[in-house]
């Protein structure tokens, strides 16, 4: 009876797995209008860019935490040959938003390293000069909430009032970062030169 | 039912829901062209070697520096095998890429890099092509088949190979097995950190 038992619960566990697992598929990289999963991020450990991010110390953090109006969000890979070929690209970004004091402070990036422990996204890091955190995902658990999206993936996200809401998502570069700022910020609402 | 059988039910559900979450080759780069093998039985394979053997020697062709022999590094490279299941398939199109970008890592400890399929020379060329220009030689085992990986243990039963790291000193010695979950990719921080301990 006990055996019979077991073999229950075990079928029962297996059509549950199949129901989780299911969950897990249906998701989809986030679209336009949605708002960004309430997922929690590895807290870098640099006090360098936890300050960028103004954060204080902790062990994680949600996007809606980083002080900032827009964030916009890299999905990458040490792994991706697309990603090492553009990473120069998203640091120029990077430099762009930094360089101009109407960006500098409301408008950050970040990167996430779907598949890629500390150690990995810190080789990327070094390897390509990258000046804004890259976050550890090494069990790929936010890549896997955020729909699997291929690699590189571009998130824009507006914080308002503790809520991240996309106002883009894309898969793929971009060829001049000045002009791919310009399309994010129109998309976002935020005037060009000026940030509210 | 039972808090404790409720408790076991919860506990198999993750577990099991938890092992088909292999999200490999996701890098665009491959665009549709990857097969999805879907979990496989993460080793199918019985070492032949072990760690203090010598390593056994072979000659195999590659992609671009032709014939190599893992014997030519005896005194002068500690060597890195790198032996990934099959061109075209998950994980093993998001590995080598990683490690096209450190090949100053594997510098810093005198060490050569190869990589080694149980693929022919042609859909080698094809496949590592969307990689970049790899600094390291690609090895193909393909025939007779899987010889080398049969030599090593690491041939499975489909004929494709394990995915294996074999670390060799200077003096041809094995160091280091990994023969790792096929579905998952070794951490990097592994590799080094074996690399790091032949110092």
């Amino acid at each position: 009876m006990k055996t019979r038992h077991t073999l229950l619960s075990i079928a029962v566990a297996a059509v549950m797995a199949m129901a989780l697992s299911a969950h897990g598929a249906s998701k989809s990289p986030p679209q336009e209008g949605d708002l960004f999963p309430d997922v929690k991020l590895a807290m870098p450990d640099a006090a360098e860019q936890r300050n960028y991010l103004g954060l204080s110390q902790g062990k994680s953090f949600a996007v809606t935490d980083i002080k900032a109006t827009i964030v916009i969000i890299e999905i990458l890979s040490m792994y991706c040959p697309h990603c090492q070929r553009e990473a120069p690209l998203v640091n120029e970004l990077y430099r762009v938003i930094e360089g101009n004091p109407a960006y500098r402070g409301t408008v950050k990036l970040i990167g996430i390293g779907a598949g890629n422990s500390a150690f990995e996204t810190k080789v990327f890091r070094e390897k390509y000069d990258v000046p804004f955190p890259v976050i550890p995902d090494g069990d790929f658990y936010l890549h896997r909430e955020l729909g699997e999206a291929r690699t590189p993936f571009f998130i824009g996200v507006r914080i308002e009032e503790g809520t991240a809401r996309v106002f883009y998502a894309k898969l793929g570069g971009f060829e001049k970062p000045d002009e791919f700022l310009k399309l994010l910020l129109d998309r976002a609402g935020l005037p060009k030169g000026g940030a509210s | 039912m039972t808090i404790k059988r409720f408790f076991f039910i919860v506990c198999v559900s993750v577990a099991l829901s938890a092992t088909g979450t292999g999200v490999f080759a996701l890098s665009d780069v491959f665009k549709q062209n990857i097969f999805d093998t879907g979990e496989l039985k993460p080793v199918d394979s019985t070492l032949k070697v072990a760690i203090g053997d010598a390593a056994p020697d072979f000659t195999l062709p590659s992609v671009h520096h032709g014939p190599i022999t893992l014997s030519q590094y005896r005194g002068e490279k500690n060597v890195v095998l790198s032996f990934v299941p099959a061109a075209w398939t998950p994980v093993c199109s998001d590995q080598w890429p990683g490690y096209n970008i450190v090949k100053d890592l594997f510098d810093r400890y005198d060490t050569v890099l190869l990589g080694i399929t149980v693929d022919n020379v042609p859909t080698l060329f094809a496949w590592t092509n969307q990689m970049g220009d790899l600094w390291f030689p690609v090895l193909s085992d393909f025939w007779p088949h899987g010889k080398i990986a049969g030599t090593f243990g690491v041939l499975r039963s489909d004929g494709t190979a394990e995915r294996a790291i074999f670390i060799i000193d200077k003096k041809g010695i094995i160091r280091y097995i990994d023969v790792h979950d096929i579905n998952r990719r070794p951490p990097l921080e592994s590799i080094m950190g074996a690399l790091e301990d032949l110092e």
